[in-house]
């Protein structure tokens, strides 16, 4: 039997996003991939056809083998990939607040004030705790010592590190330990509040011990924010999101919730990944 | 000795008779010794050149320096400019050696005295007040003119500009640049900064390159340059040091890891805001330090300076005494620290040390004063090698990421 026609059998709907009867989703969506296509170098797309939404409130985990574009459509959230001359969408449009952010008028310095990032490997500048925190306040212009002192806290509870670190807010970041300056980075993330936050493979340079912690702060984070999070790790998705989808070779085979996806999925080509016939 | 009754392993090869593991007698191994012997040699005559120049130079340039009463230093050698030294003989038979300065106050305090012979050594007398200063003065220029093209150069070639054949080229040119010789850059400078650069005034001269009258008001923008001045000097040696500082500058930018330009730019910061609050302020001891030693290199530089700037002989400094002209170009004015100062000529060491070294005859009298010379200035360019060596380590302690 083909891979074709045992696709057919598992899942007589071809959608790439299918809802559960049982929940269905009530919460607004915040990012539409509406149909995309994105090459880095012109000739070879990257990212075929990708059609999916992400909710409120929720964790959407983007999972699938090394090379399969699931950080690249990360990065194209918040247009990162901008950094690249030759990159660009070819076909399709993301939408975040019904707006294209590939739209001209689309300011990318304003759009990364609402979606922020953190990245695989954790990079705090070289300054102070605090200042890490307060740098993206600093550079909207906020300098009033009591707005950045009130801020700075809050992220830093947010990100599980203030009992930890409020009496050496002066020291500098680079002399706390990976876990840390990895839950340095995301305090510095949402300190600007935006609405979604994109984590790439937040956990995959450091130890069992602070992976926990951090999957945790997901867990709680995503009830102020939206998380997209691409892992390596597939016992990761599951701990931590709602959501998964799985990316094989720049497509997106398949997205549901996350425990159907794990427990049954509709493509042979989750199965086989998930049950990890490859990887 | 317990040598086992058994076979010795590797018995059935050639070499049963001898130990395997000891060493052969080898052309292979016998041409490594003689490679590392004379590699050693090569360093060690290096070494004992540079010893020889140094030990040459402080032995006949310290004393001319250093005295061995209170205050320790010559200070008469610091403090004063090149001058003629006489020698002379007064009829009770007493010998004098003095600066001309000195001896011109000699004479007026000491009027009936009859002199018998007397000699005037040029360029033997005095200190290297004047040059110290025009080196100083023209280094200056050059850092402050060379730092802010060279680093703008290289922040908009490392993090604005895209790849392609032009970029290219302008790499390829500015490489080629350090290879110029510095004789060229000389003449560049006279015909660029000395003949042709622009000037505001409101009496172009005739020779002028180009004059343009600048509307609403009596002056004109003349391309008749700035004649031979330390601003031209300044200038001159700033292109000649720019590849350097290029070079040193970017080589800092790339060493900032991009996961700083990222981090900034994804907290929503602009490019210029990434670039002077992330990467700038970790790239600059970097900078720094490699400017350092570039700058000491091109403070002993003589052809730049020849025709742009340097005097063999002046006897005021570049403060003192400036003409008051009323009817020049604002360069050309009058008043201490205005554009008057830097249109100032100046001595300079290095050209200080051709002079007295290859102008004048050689002697005797002249002897102190080049030893003197190229000591002080051997001593300063040591001193600026520690100092970047030392912001090097000290920067390095302070910032690891």
């Amino acid at each position: 039997m083909s891979d074709q026609e045992s696709e057919e059998i598992l899942s007589p709907e071809h959608s790439s996003v299918t809802t559960s009867a049982q929940h269905p989703d009530t919460a607004d969506i915040v990012i539409e991939v509406d149909d995309v296509n994105f090459s880095y170098v012109k000739g070879t797309e990257v990212l075929r056809d990708i059609t999916m939404d992400i909710r409120k409130g929720e964790v959407t985990a983007l999972i699938g083998p090394s090379g399969c574009g699931k950080s690249t459509l990360l990065r194209c959230i918040n247009r990162m990939n901008d950094l690249i001359p030759t990159a660009r969408i070819t076909k399709g449009e993301i939408r975040i607040l019904d707006t294209d952010i590939y739209d001209p008028k689309v300011d990318p310095i304003e759009l990364r004030k609402h979606v922020g990032m953190v990245f695989q490997k954790y990079n705090p500048f070289p300054k102070s705790i605090y200042e890490n925190v307060a740098f993206g306040l600093r550079i909207q212009g906020i300098k009033k010592k009591p707005i950045l002192d009130e801020a700075v806290e809050r992220s830093l509870k947010l990100a599980g590190l203030w009992e930890e670190v409020k009496d050496r807010l002066d020291s500098s970041g680079l002399g706390l330990s990976g876990g840390q300056q990895q839950r340095l980075c995301i305090a510095r993330t949402v300190a600007v509040e935006p609405k979604i936050v994109l984590m790439d493979e937040p956990c995959s340079a450091l130890d069992p011990i602070s992976t926990t912690i951090i999957e945790e702060l997901i867990t709680q984070l995503k009830e102020e924010f939206t998380i997209v999070i691409v892992t390596h790790n597939m016992q990761q998705a599951t701990r931590v999101s709602d959501k998964t989808a799985y990316f094989y070779l720049g497509e997106l085979i398949e997205m549901d919730e996350t425990i159907k996806i794990f427990n049954s999925p509709s493509r042979k080509k989750t199965e086989d990944y998930i049950s990890g016939r490859f990887g | 000795m317990a040598v086992p009754a058994t076979e010795p392993p590797f018995a059935d090869t050639a070499d049963a008779a001898e130990n395997p593991l000891y060493a052969k007698r080898s052309g292979l191994k016998r041409r490594d010794q003689v490679v590392s012997t004379v590699l050693a040699i090569a360093t060690y005559a290096i070494l004992a050149c540079a010893a020889f120049i140094f030990l040459d130079i402080i032995r006949k340039g310290a004393p001319v320096v250093f005295e061995s009463s209170f205050p320790f230093v010559n200070t008469e050698f610091f403090t004063k400019s090149p001058e003629s030294l006489i020698t002379f003989e007064v009829e009770d038979g007493s010998y004098f050696e003095m600066g001309s300065s000195d001896y011109y106050e000699w004479k007026s305090a000491n009027p009936d005295v009859r002199i018998v012979e007397e000699h005037a050594h040029p360029y033997s007398g005095g200190g290297i007040l004047g040059p110290l200063v025009g080196t100083a003065l023209l280094t200056g220029i050059c850092i402050v003119v060379a730092l802010f093209i060279g680093l703008a150069t290289a922040i908009f070639l490392n993090e604005y500009s895209s790849e392609g054949k032009f970029m290219d080229s302008i790499r390829l040119a500015i490489m080629n640049l350090a290879g110029v010789p510095s004789i060229v850059f000389g003449l560049f400078g006279l015909g660029l900064f000395c003949l042709v650069a622009p000037v505001i005034t409101e009496v172009p001269q005739e020779r002028a390159f180009l004059t343009i009258p600048i509307l609403f008001t009596d002056s004109y923008l003349s391309f008749e340059g700035w004649g031979t001045c330390m601003l031209a000097g300044g200038f001159t040696l700033a292109v000649m040091i720019l590849p350097v500082i290029i070079a040193a500058c970017e080589e800092s930018l790339k060493a900032i890891p991009m996961g700083f330009r990222e981090a900034s730019l994804a907290l929503g910061a602009t490019k210029w805001q990434s670039i002077s609050k992330s990467v700038l302020p970790y790239a600059f001891p970097g900078m720094l330090t490699a400017s350092i030693l570039g700058i000491t290199r091109v403070a002993g530089e003589t052809a730049p300076i020849m025709f742009t700037a340097a005097l063999a002989h002046k006897d005021k400094l570049p403060w003192q005494n400036i003409p008051v002209n009323e009817e020049a170009n604002f360069l050309a004015q009058s008043g201490e620290w205005t554009g008057g100062f830097l249109s100032q000529s100046v001595q300079a060491m290095p050209y200080h040390i051709y002079t007295v070294a290859a102008r004048i005859p050689q002697n005797e009298w002249t002897r102190p004063m080049q030893y003197g010379s190229v000591f002080v200035f051997m001593v300063v360019v040591m001193l600026f090698a520690a100092l970047s060596i030392y912001l090097r380590i000290h920067y390095r302690k302070k910032v690891k990421w």
